[in-house]
C-alpha cells in the first residue's frame, strides 16, 4: 500500500499545528466568549501531561503506579505557596498566619513550576527506594498509600502554617494568558517524547517486556526503574502546580484517590503505551463530561417527562461508557501504536477501495 | 488517660477492627483465588449499606436483613460475572482497571440514585439497646461485634477445611488451570467466593454504619482500602490474617484518634501496609510466593 513519505508528514503535522495555534489564539483573543471551551481545553491539556506521565510508567516501564494524585498535590502546593501575592497571603492564612520563611517566599511561575516538579521528583526519589522492589499490584497499591499519606500530612494541624490545613490555598494568580498553560504542557510531553526515544526509553521498554531478558542484556532493573519513576513524578508535579495555577484555589481534597483514578482511566482510554493516545483520551474525557451534560437536565418529550434524566446521570453514563471500552477494547483507541499520518491515509484508501468495491457490486447486481 | 476511657476507646477499637475484619476477608479470599485487588469491595459494602436504609424503610428489620443479604451477595455475583469473567484471561493489569471502573461506576450509580448527600443509617432497635457497666457505656453492636466476627471467622474456616466446595476453593487458590482440569467448575468456585465475602461485606457495614450513622457514595473507598491492608497484614490469602490485621488496624486507628492524631490514622494505615510490604511482603500469616519466570 502506498505510504506518505517523511515529508508530506512533517507538512501535514505543521499544518495541523498551525491550525491549533491559530484557533487557540483566536480564542485566547476572544475570551470573554469561549471562556467555556477554553477552560474545557486548559484542562485536558494539563491533563494530558500527567497521562502521558503515568502512560511513561505504566505503559512504558511495566510500573503500575497509582500514586499521582499525591504527586500532583506536591507540585499544587509548592506552586501556589510561591505565586500567591505577597500582600494576599495574610487574607489567605487567616486562621493560623503563615510560617516566617514563607510570609516573603515568591517565585515566578515558571520557576514555581519547576521547583514543584523537582519537589515532587525528590519525593518520588525518596519513595521509590522501597517501594520499587515490589511487584505489580503491591506497587500500585502501595504507591496509592504514598499518595494518601502525602495528603494526609497537608491536612495535618504541624502543617497549618505551609499549607493552611483544611482551608486549602486560594487567591492563586491564574495563567497571564491561556496560550502559556497549552505551551507548558505541550514543551513538557515533548520532552517526555524526548526521553522515551531516548536509548533509556528503550531500557524502559525492554523491562516492560521482560525483566529478567532485560537485566540478562544488562540493564540496570532498579537504575532505570527508579529513573522512569522520578521522570514521571517531576512531571506529574509540574501538571499538578498546573492545576492549582488553573483551578485558582485548591485543598487536600482536591487530590484524592478519585483524581489518580481518572487519570488512569484516561490512559486506558486512549490506550497503555501510546502517547498520542493518552493525550487525545484526556481531550475525549474531558470534554465528554461536558458534552454529556444534556444527561443531567430534565428532559421533555410532548410534555412527556423521561424520568431517567437528572443531575448526575451523565457520570453514570460516562462510567458505563468507559467500562465498555476496559471490557470490549482493552486496548483503548490507539492500543500501543501512536497516531500517524500514515495511519489516517491507509485508512482513508482502505475505505475507498471499500466504497469502490460497494459500487462494482452494485453495478454487477444491475446488470443481473 | 483514666481508665474508664481506655477501656472505652478499647471497645470501640476492637468493634472497629470487627467490621474491618469481616470487609477483610472478602479481599483477602479474592485475592487468593484470582490474585485481583478486587477495588469494587469497599464500594459493594457501601451499596449494602444504602440497601439497607431504603429496605427498613419499607419493612421491619426482621424481613430487612435477609434481604439486604440477598441483594448484596446478587451484587458481588453479578459484578464478577460481568466485569471480571470475561478478562479471565487477560493480563493482570486489565483486570485490576476493571475493578478500578467498576467502583467508579458503584459510586457514580450511587450519587445518581441516592445523591451525594449523607442519609441516615437507620438503627436496628436491639443493636443500639446502650447499657452501662459502672461508667462505661457502650451500644450493643460494640459488644456483639467481636464475638460476631470470630463467630463467623470459625464458620467460615470450616466450611474451607471441612466441606467439599471449600476444598475447590484451596484447590482454586493453588492452582488455577490444574484444578480446572481435575473438575472443578472453577466459575462456580469464584462465584461462591465472591457470594461469600459479599455476605461477609453486609455484616461488615451493618456493624460498620450502626456506628457510624450515615452513609454517602463515598463512604466505602477509604474503609475499602484500609481493609485491603488488613488483607495484607495479615498475609494475602490468609483467613484468620485477614481477621487479626482488621483487629490491628482497628485499634490502632482508635489509638491515635484518642491520642488526639485524628488526622494521622488514614495515613497510619498506609504507613503499616509499607512497613509491612518492605519486610515481610508475604504479611504475618502468608505463604511463601516465588516468582515464577
Amino acid at each position: 500500500m502506498k505510504t506518505l513519505d517523511r515529508k508530506a508528514n512533517y507538512i501535514l503535522s505543521a499544518i495541523l499545528a498551525g491550525i491549533a495555534i491559530l484557533v487557540l489564539f483566536y480564542m485566547d483573543s476572544n475570551r470573554a466568549t469561549y471562556s467555556y471551551p477554553l477552560a474545557i481545553l486548559q484542562r485536558s491539556a494539563i491533563y494530558a501531561v500527567v497521562a502521558v506521565a503515568m502512560n511513561l510508567l505504566t505503559g512504558f516501564t511495566g510500573l503500575f503506579s497509582l500514586g499521582q494524585a499525591g504527586f500532583m498535590a506536591i507540585g499544587a502546593y509548592t506552586v501556589a505557596i510561591l505565586t500567591i501575592p505577597v500582600e494576599l497571603r495574610p487574607d489567605v492564612y487567616y486562621i493560623n498566619g503563615i510560617a516566617e520563611p514563607l510570609a516573603q517566599a515568591s517565585a515566578p511561575l515558571w520557576a514555581a513550576l519547576v521547583l514543584g516538579g523537582l519537589l515532587a521528583a525528590f519525593m518520588g526519589f525518596l519513595i521509590g527506594y522501597p517501594v520499587l522492589r515490589l511487584k505489580s499490584d503491591y506497587l500500585a497499591i502501595a504507591t496509592l498509600g504514598f499518595s494518601e499519606i502525602i495528603r494526609a500530612f497537608i491536612a495535618a494541624p504541624l502543617l497549618d502554617r505551609v499549607t493552611n490545613g483544611s482551608y486549602g490555598l486560594k487567591s492563586i494568580p491564574g495563567f497571564s494568558s491561556t496560550l502559556i498553560s497549552f505551551f507548558v504542557a505541550a514543551l513538557c510531553i515533548f520532552l517526555m517524547v524526548l526521553v522515551i526515544r531516548s536509548s533509556y526509553g528503550r531500557a524502559f521498554k525492554a523491562i516492560r517486556e521482560d525483566e529478567v531478558a532485560a537485566e540478562s542484556m544488562g540493564i540496570n532493573l532498579f537504575k532505570h526503574k527508579q529513573m522512569a519513576f522520578v521522570i514521571s513524578c517531576f512531571f506529574t508535579g509540574i501538571s499538578g502546580g498546573m492545576l492549582a495555577v488553573f483551578m485558582r484555589s485548591i485543598d487536600s481534597k482536591t487530590f484524592q484517590i478519585g483524581l489518580t483514578y481518572d487519570i488512569l482511566l484516561i490512559v486506558v482510554l486512549g490506550g497503555i503505551g501510546s502517547i498520542t493516545g493518552s493525550i487525545l483520551g484526556s481531550f475525549l474525557m474531558t470534554a465528554g463530561r461536558e458534552w454529556l451534560r444534556f444527561f443531567d437536565d430534565p428532559l421533555v418529550i410532548g410534555g412527556f417527562n423521561v424520568p431517567l434524566f437528572r443531575s448526575g446521570f451523565r457520570m453514570v453514563i460516562f462510567s458505563l461508557i468507559l467500562m465498555t471500552v476496559v471490557l470490549y477494547y482493552r486496548k483503548g483507541l490507539l492500543g500501543n501504536r501512536e497516531f500517524s499520518w500514515n495511519g489516517i491515509y491507509a485508512f482513508l484508501q482502505r475505505l475507498s477501495q471499500r466504497l469502490k468495491r460497494q459500487k462494482v457490486s452494485k453495478e454487477v447486481g444491475k446488470d443481473d | 488517660m483514666s481508665g474508664i476511657t481506655l477501656l472505652q476507646h478499647g471497645l470501640t477499637g476492637i468493634s472497629l477492627g470487627g467490621a474491618y475484619a469481616l470487609i477483610a476477608i472478602g479481599y483477602t479470599m479474592v485475592y487468593g483465588i484470582l490474585r485481583l485487588i478486587n477495588f469494587a469491595h469497599g464500594d459493594i459494602f457501601m451499596m449494602a449499606g444504602y440497601f439497607m436504609i431504603f429496605a427498613v424503610a419499607s419493612m421491619p428489620w426482621y424481613l430487612a436483613i435477609p434481604l439486604v443479604m440477598f441483594l448484596t451477595v446478587l451484587l458481588g455475583v453479578t459484578i464478577e460475572r460481568v466485569a471480571y469473567k470475561p478478562l479471565r484471561s487477560a493480563p493482570r493489569m486489565s483486570i485490576m482497571i476493571s475493578a478500578i471502573g467498576v467502583s467508579y461506576l458503584l459510586q457514580n450509580l450511587a450519587t445518581y440514585l441516592f445523591t451525594a448527600l449523607p442519609r441516615g443509617y437507620p438503627e436496628i432497635p436491639f443493636l443500639k439497646k446502650s447499657f452501662h457497666v459502672g461508667e462505661l457505656s457502650a451500644s450493643l453492636v460494640t459488644l456483639i461485634t467481636p464475638f460476631l466476627t470470630i463467630l463467623l471467622t470459625f464458620l467460615l474456616m470450616s466450611l474451607i477445611n471441612h466441606t467439599k466446595l471449600g476444598m475447590a476453593m484451596r484447590a482454586v487458590s493453588k492452582d488455577y488451570e490444574t484444578s480446572q482440569l481435575m473438575g472443578i467448575k472453577i466459575n462456580r468456585v469464584i462465584s461462591a467466593t465472591f457470594a461469600i465475602g459479599s455476605l461477609l461485606a453486609f455484616v461488615g457495614s451493618v456493624l460498620y454504619f450502626t456506628d457510624r450513622m450515615t452513609v454517602f457514595p463515598f463512604s466505602g473507598t477509604l474503609p475499602g482500602l484500609k481493609c485491603f491492608v488488613a488483607a495484607v497484614l495479615g498475609g494475602i490469602g490468609s483467613i484468620p490474617g485477614a481477621v487479626i490485621g482488621g483487629f490491628i488496624l482497628g485499634i490502632g486507628e482508635t489509638a491515635l484518634v484518642a491520642l488526639g492524631y485524628s488526622t494521622f490514622s488514614d495515613a497510619f494505615t498506609f504507613a503499616i501496609l509499607i512497613v509491612m510490604l518492605l519486610f515481610r511482603p508475604t504479611g504475618l500469616f502468608g505463604e511463601k510466593v516465588t516468582d515464577k519466570v
